[in-house]
This record gives C-alpha cells, sequence and structure tokens, in this order.
C-alpha cells in the first residue's frame, strides 16, 4: 500500500492542533512555532500532492478508499481533481501567514483584565480548522464531506467568538457581547444550512443506496441510477442552501459581515478565504456531479441571486464605515462572481470560478492581513479614525493599496484573470446578465480607492502621527502574498493548467459545451 | 531584431521596480536612473525605427511571441507584441517626448523629498504605455491601458496630503472605470462574435459579422476612448488631473495617455470601417468635446487648467478625424504627434512660470513674464504659434488636414462637422491667445503668496529649459517635415489606409477659412487682453463664462446625480441590509430553530446551549435514519 498522502495532509494539520493544544501554558512561544512549523510542513505535503497530480491523468487521483460505517455504505474516501488540487494549495499556503499574522492576537492581556487568551487554543483551532477543511476538499463520500463540512463550524465558533481585536470603541464588556452575538449568528446560520442538507444527504443515500461521489455520478451519467425530476430537485436545493449559507449567497450574506469585523484579522481571513470557499468548491463538486439537470434548472434564479450579489454586496461596502465590514461586503460581492461563473455552465465561467477563489483568497488575505497590522496600531476599526497614513507609513500603506488594487482587479494582478474569464463566460451565454456584473468593477474601484484616500491620504492625523511603519514580520506576511498576487497575473497557467481538464470534466457532467462565437456559427 | 520589442518595456518596469522596491539608498541617484531607462527605451525605438526603414512599406511588421498568458477552452491570450508603423509612431512619441520630461522633471522635482518615488512611477508609466501600443491582442492591450490608469492615478495623487490631489486622482481612476467597462465589453463581444479579440483574427474576419455586432463593438471601444482620451460625457477628470505635478500634466495629461483613446480607434480601422452608426458616433463626440474643451479653456484663469481644456479639445479634433475614417486616420495621427510636441512643450513652459513664482498658477497674477524668462517666453510662443495653427508651424499642417478631411465626409454631415472644426479654430486661437498675453504680457501682476513671499520671477536651470527647446523644435518643424511629400501619410498607409472624399470646397477655400478664423480669434483676444490691462480679479463674466470657469457644470450634474443619488442608495441599501434583509432570513429562520429570539438572548448563554443541542439532534437524527435503514 503506498503511503497516504491526502490523509497525510490532513492529520498532519489535525495532530499538530493536539500539540500545540498541549503545550504548557508558560510556553506560549514555543506553541506559536509548533504551529506554524506544522503549517509550514502541511504546506510541504501539499506541494507534494501537487506535484504528484497529473492534470492530464485520471479524474480523481491519489485516491484512498477504507469501509468506515460498513452497514450504511459510509466509506472512508479520498481523492483530488484539479479543483481540489487548487483549494488545497490556496489552504496550505494560506494558513502559515495567518498564523504568523496572528502572531500576537491571542498573547495574554495587561495584567488586571478579567480575560485571559490561551495562545494556545488560538493556534490550535487555526491548525484544527486547516485539518477540516482540507479534508473537505479531499473527501469523495458525501457522508464524510457532510460530516466535516459540519465540524469546523465549532473551531470556527470559537475563534470568533473567542479572540477579538485588541481595542474596542465601546469598551471590552462591549466587545465581547458584539462577539458572543457575531459567533452565535455564524454558528446558527450554518447549523441551519446544514441540517437542510443533512436531510437531503440522507436522501441521497434512500435514492442511490451509498455516499460515494464517484459511484453516484457514474451511475448518474450512464443511466442506471434514475433520480425522478422533483426528487433531484428537492435533493438539490438541499445540498444548495447548505453551501449558500457558507459561500454566502444573497440574502443569507449577514453573518459575514458580523462575523468578520469582530473576529481579528487573521480569522477573517480563515473566514472569507478559506473556509468559504468550501461552499463554492461544494457547489462544483456535489451539486454539478449529483444533480445536473436540477444544477441547470435552478441556473437563471442562481444567476440572479449572484448578481444581486455582486452589485448589492459592492454598494454596501461603499457605505460601511467599519474597515473589516467593507472588506467583508466585497467579499459578498466576489462570491457573486464565483457563483455567478460556476453556474455560466461554460469552461471559462467555471474555470474562472476556480482560479477566482484562489485569487480572491490571495488578494483578500493581502488586504485583510494590512487592514489588521493597521487597525492594531491605532486601535480602532472606523475609517473616519485615519487619515494621512501614507505620510508616516508610507510601506504599509503602499501594501494596503496593492491589496486594494488587487481587491479592484486590476489587469495585471491575479484577481483581473479570474474576474474577466468570469465574465467573458457568463457573457457568452447570458450577455445581459454578464453586462450587469461588469457594473461590479466600477463600484470596486470606488469602495476600494474611497477606502485608500480617507485612511491613507490627506492631512496627517494626530492620533496616526507616531504610527510605525510595517515590522519586519508584517513585512515576511505581506510581501509573499504580493508576489503572488503579481506571479497568478502575469502567468497563471500553473493554476489554470491544472483546473481546465477537471472543468472539462463537470461540464461534461452537466451536458454543456462551450457556445460557438457567431462567425463561426453562421457558416 | 524583435528581441528587441520587450527590451522597450523591459527597461522602464525594470527602472520601476528598482526605484520603488529600492528603498531609501537610492534617493540621491533615483533620478538619473530612471532618465537613463527612458533613454536607453528611446535607443531601443530608434534602431527598430531604423530596422523598419530598411524594410518594404509591406513588411514593416514586426512581432514577438513571450509566453501564453491565459488559455481556456477556446480562449486564448497570448502574451505577444505588434510593432508596424502605428506602434512605432507612437513608441518614438513615448519614450522620445517621455525622456525629455524626465530630463525636466529632474530639475522640476529637484526639491521634493520623494523624488525617487516619482521617477518610479514615471517609468511604470511609460512601460504600461509601451505596452499598450504595442499589444497585439486586445487583453494585453487592457493591461496596458489600466496600467497607465494606475500610473496616472499615482502621479496625479503624488501630493497625497493635499486633499484636492487625492480627491482628483480618484475622481481620475473612477471615471476611466467607467470607459474601462466599454472596453471589457468589448473584448467579450469579440470573443463570443470572432472567438478571438486578437488583432489578426478580429481584423481579417470582421468582414463576416453582422453590422450589428460591429456597432456594438465600436461604439463600446468609444466608450473606453472617452474615458482614457477625456471627451464628453467623460471628460470632467481632466481638469482636475491638474493637481498632479506638471511634468506628469506634460506628459501623461498631455503628450501621451490622453491620446489612447485616438489609438484605440484608429487601431480598431477595420471594425469601425464596417460600422458606419459607431463612426457617426465618433465624429459626434469628436466634434462636441473640442468645442466643449475650447469653450473651458477660454474661462479658466488657472494656467494649467486652460491648457487642460485645450488639450480635450484638441484631442476632440484628432477623435473626430478618427470617426471619418480612411479619410482621417492619417490626420488623427499626425495631429497627435504634432500635438504631442507642442502641448508637451506649453506645459512645461507653463511648469517652468510656475517654477519661478512660488508655484502660482492664477494668470491674473501673472503678466510681462517675457523680460524675465526669455526662454521660456520664446518657446512657449513657438508653442503657442504652433497650436493657433499660425502658418508652416506644425499644427498648421495637421489641424488643416483633419478640417479638410471633415468637411471631405460630404453631405450636411461634411458641413456640420467642418464648421465645428473652424469654429473651434478661432476659439483655439482666443484661448490660446489669451494665455500668451495674461502670462507674458501686459503690467506684472504679482502678489507675495500666503506666507508673504514676494516671487521674484527668473529662468529656469538648463536641465529644464533644453527639453523646452528641443520641443520647440518639434513644434515649428514637425508638421512640415511629416507633410512635405506626404511622408507621414505614405509611412502610415500600409496600416490604417487611406482615402481622399470628396470635399464639397477646395483645399485652399479651407486654409484660407481657417487662417481668417485664426485672425478674428487672436483679434478678439487682442481686444480684450492686449489693449486694456487684466483686472487681477475675475469679474463676473457672463453665464456662459460662469458656467464655463464650473466647466460647463458638468460637475454639477454629476454631484447631484451620481454623488448625492449614490450616497443615498447606499445609505438606504445598508439601513436594508441591517434590518429588513437580516430581519427576514432570521425571522424565517425562527421557524427552524428560534434564530432570532435565540440571538436576542445571546447574553444569556442560551444560545449556546441551543447549539449543542441542535448538533445533537443532527446527531440523533443521523443515527436513527442509519438504524432504520439497517432494519
Amino acid at each position: 500500500m503506498s503511503f497516504p498522502l491526502l490523509t497525510a495532509t490532513a492529520a498532519l494539520p489535525a495532530i499538530g492542533a493536539v500539540a500545540t493544544a498541549a503545550v504548557p501554558a508558560a510556553r506560549r512561544t514555543a506553541a506559536k512555532w509548533l504551529a506554524l512549523g506544522v503549517s509550514l510542513g502541511t504546506l510541504a505535503l501539499a506541494i507534494t500532492v501537487l506535484v504528484r497530480f497529473d492534470p492530464d491523468g485520471a479524474r480523481y487521483q491519489l485516491t484512498e478508499s477504507h469501509a468506515w460505517i460498513k452497514d450504511f455504505g459510509v466509506r472512508y474516501e479520498l481523492g483530488v481533481d484539479g479543483i481540489a488540487v487548487a483549494l488545497l494549495a490556496l489552504t496550505a499556503v494560506l494558513i502559515p501567514f495567518v498564523i504568523l499574522a496572528g502572531w500576537h492576537d491571542a498573547d495574554p492581556l495587561e495584567t488586571g483584565s478579567r480575560r485571559w487568551r490561551p495562545t494556545q487554543g488560538f493556534f490550535a483551532l487555526i491548525l484544527a480548522v486547516e485539518a477540516m477543511v482540507i479534508i473537505s476538499f479531499e473527501a469523495t463520500d458525501v457522508f464524510l464531506f457532510y460530516i466535516f463540512f459540519e465540524a469546523m463550524l465549532i473551531p470556527m465558533y470559537f475563534l470568533i467568538g473567542g479572540f477579538g481585536d485588541r481595542a474596542h470603541e465601546h469598551g471590552e464588556e462591549a466587545a465581547s457581547t458584539q462577539r458572543s452575538y457575531a459567533a452565535v449568528k455564524f454558528l446558527l446560520y450554518n447549523l441551519v444550512g446544514g441540517l437542510i442538507m443533512l436531510a437531503a444527504v440522507i436522501g441521497v443515500y434512500v435514492v442511490a443506496g451509498n455516499f460515494s461521489l464517484t459511484e453516484i455520478a457514474q451511475a448518474r451519467a450512464n443511466g442506471s441510477l434514475h433520480m425522478a425530476t422533483n426528487t433531484e430537485r428537492w435533493l438539490f436545493l438541499g445540498f444548495f442552501f447548505a453551501f449558500a449559507v457558507k459561500a454566502p449567497l444573497w440574502p443569507l450574506h449577514t453573518w459575514l459581515p458580523n462575523a468578520m469585523q469582530e473576529a481579528t484579522a487573521p480569522v477573517a481571513v480563515l473566514i472569507t478565504a478559506v473556509v468559504d470557499k468550501v461552499g463554492t468548491f461544494a457547489m462544483l463538486r456535489f451539486c454539478l456531479q449529483l444533480f445536473p439537470e436540477a444544477s441547470k434548472w435552478a441556473t437563471p434564479v442562481i444567476l440572479v441571486l449572484a448578481l444581486i450579489s455582486i452589485v448589492y454586496g459592492a454598494l454596501l461596502a461603499v457605505g460601511q464605515r467599519d474597515i473589516k465590514r467593507l472588506v467583508a461586503y466585497a467579499s459578498i460581492s466576489h462570491f457573486g462572481f464565483i457563483i455567478m461563473g460556476i453556474f455560466a455552465m461554460t469552461s471559462q465561467g467555471q474555470s474562472g470560478a476556480t482560479l477566482y477563489m484562489v485569487n480572491h483568497g490571495i488578494s483578500t488575505a493581502a488586504l485583510m492581513l494590512v487592514a489588521g497590522f493597521l487597525i492594531s496600531r491605532r486601535g480602532s476599526r472606523l475609517i473616519a479614525d485615519y487619515g494621512g497614513v501614507q505620510k508616516v507609513a508610507p510601506v504599509l500603506a503602499g501594501t494596503f493599496l496593492i491589496g486594494g488594487l488587487a481587491t479592484l482587479s486590476l489587469p495585471g494582478l491575479a484577481p483581473f484573470v479570474s474576474e474577466f474569464l468570469v465574465l467573458v463566460g457568463t457573457f457568452a451565454r447570458y450577455p445581459a446578465i454578464g453586462i450587469i456584473a461588469t457594473f461590479g468593477i466600477v463600484l470596486a474601484a470606488l469602495y476600494t480607492l474611497v477606502l485608500y484616500q480617507r485612511t491613507m491620504t490627506g492631512p496627517v492625523k494626530p492620533e496616526v502621527s507616531a504610527m510605525p511603519d510595517l515590522r519586519a514580520r508584517e513585512l515576511v506576511v505581506v510581501a509573499p502574498l504580493i508576489v503572488l498576487l503579481i506571479v497568478l497575473g502575469v502567468y497563471p497557467k500553473p493554476v489554470t493548467d491544472i483546473v481546465n481538464p477537471a472543468v472539462k470534466q463537470t461540464m461534461s457532467d452537466v451536458h454543456k459545451t462551450d457556445p460557438k462565437p457567431s462567425v463561426e456559427a453562421a457558416k | 531584431m524583435e528581441n528587441l520589442i520587450a527590451l522597450l518595456i523591459a527597461a522602464p518596469l525594470l527602472g520601476a521596480a528598482v526605484l520603488l522596491v529600492g528603498g531609501r539608498r537610492l534617493d540621491a541617484v533615483g533620478q538619473w536612473i530612471g532618465t537613463l531607462l527612458s533613454a536607453a527605451s528611446f535607443v531601443f525605438g530608434l534602431i527598430l525605427f531604423a530596422d523598419l526603414l530598411g524594410k518594404n512599406a509591406e513588411h514593416r511588421t514586426l512581432t514577438q511571441h513571450l509566453w501564453t498568458w491565459i488559455s481556456v477552452g477556446s480562449f486564448q491570450a497570448d502574451v505577444t507584441f505588434r510593432l508596424d508603423q502605428l506602434s512605432m509612431t507612437f513608441v518614438l512619441l513615448i519614450t522620445g517626448v517621455g525622456s525629455l520630461i524626465h530630463l525636466y522633471s529632474v530639475g522640476y522635482m529637484e526639491h521634493d523629498e520623494r523624488r525617487r518615488r516619482f521617477f518610479g512611477y514615471l517609468n511604470l508609466f511609460l512601460a504600461a504605455m509601451l505596452l499598450l501600443v504595442l499589444a497585439d491582442n486586445y487583453l494585453l492591450l487592457y493591461v496596458g491601458w489600466e496600467g497607465v490608469g494606475l500610473a496616472s492615478y499615482l502621479l496625479i495623487g503624488f501630493w497625497q496630503h493635499k486633499p484636492s490631489a487625492a480627491t482628483a486622482a480618484k475622481k481620475a481612476f473612477l471615471v476611466n472605470r467607467v470607459g474601462d467597462m466599454g472596453l471589457s465589453i468589448a473584448i467579450m463581444l469579440m470573443f463570443t462574435t470572432f472567438g478571438s479579440f486578437a488583432f489578426g483574427p478580429v481584423f481579417s474576419h470582421a468582414g463576416d459579422a453582422s453590422e450589428g455586432k460591429l456597432t456594438a463593438i465600436g461604439l463600446m471601444l468609444l466608450l473606453a476612448a472617452c474615458g482614457k482620451s477625456a471627451q464628453v460625457p467623460l471628460q470632467s477628470w481632466l481638469g482636475d488631473a491638474m493637481e498632479g505635478p506638471t511634468p506628469v500634466s506634460a506628459l501623461i495629461h498631455a503628450a501621451t495617455m490622453v491620446t489612447a483613446g485616438v489609438y484605440l480607434i484608429v487601431r480598431s480601422a477595420a471594425i469601425f470601417n464596417l460600422a458606419p452608426d459607431a463612426q457617426l458616433a465618433v465624429t459626434v463626440v469628436g466634434a462636441v468635446t473640442l468645442l466643449f474643451g475650447a469653450i473651458v479653456g477660454c474661462a479658466k484663469d488657472d494656467i494649467k487648467k486652460a491648457l487642460a481644456g485645450s488639450t480635450m479639445s484638441q484631442i476632440g479634433y484628432m477623435i473626430l478625424a478618427a470617426g471619418l475614417g480612411p479619410i482621417g486616420y492619417v490626420f488623427a495621427i499626425m495631429h497627435l504627434v504634432t500635438h504631442g510636441f507642442f502641448k508637451a512643450g506649453l506645459f512645461l513652459g507653463a511648469g517652468s512660470v510656475m517654477h519661478g513664482m512660488n508655484d502660482e498658477v492664477d494668470m491674473r497674477r501673472y503678466g510681462g513674464l517675457r523680460k524675465y524668462m526669455p526662454v521660456t517666453f520664446i518657446t512657449f510662443g513657438l508653442g503657442y504659434l504652433a497650436i493657433i495653427g499660425f502658418p508652416f508651424l506644425s499644427g498648421f499642417f495637421s489641424k488643416d488636414a483633419i478640417i479638410e478631411a471633415a468637411f471631405a465626409k460630404g453631405g450636411t454631415q461634411g458641413w456640420i462637422l467642418g464648421g465645428a472644426a473652424l469654429l473651434g479654430a478661432a476659439i483655439t486661437a482666443f484661448y490660446m491667445t489669451r494665455v500668451m498675453l495674461m502670462t507674458f504680457f501686459g503690467e506684472k501682476r504679482w502678489q507675495p503668496d500666503e506666507n508673504g513671499n514676494e516671487p521674484h520671477p527668473h529662468e529656469s536651470p538648463k536641465v529644464m529649459t533644453i527639453p523646452m527647446v528641443l520641443l520647440a523644435f518639434g513644434s515649428v518643424f514637425a508638421g512640415g517635415l511629416f507633410s512635405i511629400g506626404d511622408r507621414f501619410l505614405n509611412w502610415l498607409e500600409p496600416v490604417t489606409g487611406h482615402s481622399e472624399g470628396h470635399s464639397p470646397i477646395s483645399a485652399a477655400t479651407v486654409t484660407g477659412a481657417t487662417m481668417v478664423c485664426l485672425v478674428i480669434g487672436v483679434g478678439i483676444a487682442w481686444a480684450q487682453y492686449g489693449r486694456k490691462p487684466v483686472p487681477a480679479v475675475a469679474p463676473r463674466g457672463s453665464l456662459l463664462t460662469r458656467a464655463a470657469r464650473r466647466d460647463l457644470l458638468q460637475d454639477d450634474f454629476n454631484h447631484v446625480v451620481l454623488v448625492r443619488g449614490g450616497e443615498h442608495l447606499t445609505r438606504s441599501l445598508v439601513y436594508v441590509d441591517h434590518t429588513l434583509v437580516d430581519g427576514v432570513v432570521n425571522g424565517t429562520a425562527a421557524g427552524f430553530g428560534g434564530l432570532s429570539g435565540r440571538l436576542r438572548r445571546v447574553q444569556n448563554g442560551f444560545a449556546r446551549s441551543y447549539a449543542v443541542s441542535m448538533f445533537g439532534g443532527a446527531a440523533l437524527l443521523v443515527a436513527a435514519t442509519l438504524l432504520m435503514r439497517a432494519v
């Protein structure tokens, strides 16, 4: 038996989480280094997966399969296609930066404070989330996927509720209340989604007799497993609802701004750049493969909801006064693009959507982490409390601008490639929707540049006049992300080469081919 | 030889990277690194130019493929460069004028503590602008298109601590983004129509597409051009862009970037030639803008804003010519090049005046400066004569050709467009004479600035005057050099095509009429600003004057409709999201788990137990179902 590489990528951070939690209370720094080491080890394993993966090989590779709950056909089945590999790599790349950026976020407060910040717990929880996200990307058994899709709520709940920004305009008491509210809202929204999905998961088992994604998809493709139209649609909705909460899609999005606002910046990155991606990923993998006909049936409504997300999220971002809430609404707009790309049912749309997930992860991480550094210096999330920062901290301002330019999809940076692919892929089938979505690029420039102008330019506010520029640790976090944004903007081929064959498969699952150019079609 | 094309871009790009990442170590030498790399690019351009000249006219196209950029299904975008007569012309203009302005900036920015960064941005601009004109497909062109927009944003807002500069920079970027929507949609249309957006396939298959599609593509390209080239209705950003340092105004907002819209239309000739409705729209935009900009230019007392109005107006001429189709393409580009010389020269002259006048920009506080700054006066004066179309200077040849071409369109349209172009010539003569008289002639009207410093006007250092002198040479001789023997026409024709049209009036009549307009314009300006002393405080003025001072109320319109309307919209949406969407979703969820009620009781710690119970419930449900199945 070969080495279970996929299991190892999830097991390492899982074991690391336990080990980090077990570090004695006094050895805080050791716990941090341990967590960082584990996340780097996981990155090394993910790179091994990337290298071993053959884009032109079988659909699912590095597969592992073991009987688990024999009586109910639940199997421990793992395997990755190109889409999963890309997201696995994204997760493994981002976690070390999340850990490094949050280096001091869970240090104990000064003496006299009631609250004790368990440093070990903070880093252990991050690693636990990483392990669960990774296994969600790898699971090809519906039940196995479901368990971890739900289980990751627990560590996320504690990360949001337990660790907030150091300073708060209304004092620690109010902050704690708001944090709890955000954490519970996050939990309940996602639990409701999960419960509905659970019913659908059971429904799939009732209809198909097992939980294996590959078997069911194959049976559906060759016609040996028939689903009544209505059954398929109900099951599809059950899955989709849970993923739409997680993604999040309008109007199920309101938990995200609360959660991202209250969580520390690295945890906010964990939510939007990593955990939420499981939702959009699962739409591609489970909704389209298990329920191809229902997916096509629901497409018009989903596209309209996605379009609303794009415009609505961007408009709301323009109206925010809180830096982190602004980034949250921008993310809602971007998730609209991702979902639109998936359901446009073109290869450009779906490859673009997958690439978008990766690029959005990197660009939001860059912007949000720098925002976090900024907030930690001044002790306020309010945009109005800043002004003229570029004069005192030019490097911080410069990196913030680059993160912002990536968020507005400036050509030359990675997000442009994915956004344009999604737009063109949607436009090819639904011109009107594609054109309206294009307004998103103007709105993105508006909220990004207004944010930059209000915080970084103008006369230096007295409160920021002594603000130090980025420190070495912070530069180590930001610089590689910026390099990635530039490299993937100029040369995205390594990612698209991996993703394209997988998307081709998905396209054939739903029996769709790209529309022909009108000049050719006329001939 | 084609391998040299990438170096054209690589040199300034390297400069930008080194200067922006290099840190304080390079503060002392940064300006020379930037200038040298810009000059290197110009030298590469000259070598390539010599190479093209040595070839047969039909074989003057070089391409260089670097790598596949994006490839998904049939969507193929390559990093491929194309150097032909059209892009060669731009390369020489961009790197030539660009290098001169780098040199000028060495003097102009001497005392700015962030000088290294300034030169980094300038180099970034050069690289992006070269990418724009060398790209072999529209998506790569888009990268350059937004790249110059970014450089423009950074340079307009270079003095970011001034709120007005930061606002102007943001405004320029945003208005340009509206134009970018046009470019995005045009590229998407090309992809769905032709299956490609590379120049070769699109141009060769243009004939197979329906006229409706081509018109749509043309109109979207026009929208893009309006944004970048500050044409009505997306012109509002250019005046504010004068917040940037003056060398930036000369290079980006006069000579090169703002002419990118003209390049886009001329480059897309194959599409526009088959879409007459789109062409008509282009000519209308050009004619309206050439009058709009000229009127605004008449009313401004800020020397840079007067010149900005003039730029808008002159680009209007180019857009008009480009809309005329093969009758006008060559002259659009010829005017673009001559304008690049004289307008860059005029801006550098304005910068030189400001340099000697404590950065004063109000022409009502100038006057009589010819005695104090002779070189600036002479070079500025030659630029002035060129732009108003004084016989045998550069502007005379290129503008005259456009006016003739407008008449040659024929029919009522020809008369209207030609008439507008003639009227524009008269107004140009008026406002430029006004600038000239208010700045260099009459009594001195200087006042101490707010710190009480009396200005001591003086000539600028050599490093600034030498570029001005060289540009003045271009302003005087370029037009004649291009026109004698139809050199410029023969050079560009293989790319753009050319046809003569049928003018209802003879070329001599047009030239005569242009001269009459010139004399009238200069005469009125002389009567108003030459014979009488210029009041140091602007008179109230007529309704039109007051409107023109406010950019013909364009910003007021934008403010009421877009800014205020937008603010109301976002504010109400924030409210709706908070109360309605959140409330309704929570309320609906109440049926499932009593979400909203629980949320309100969070503080009591109930929620946690509910969460636990929901998890427990889920687990039970699974167990029960599986058990039933097993039984």
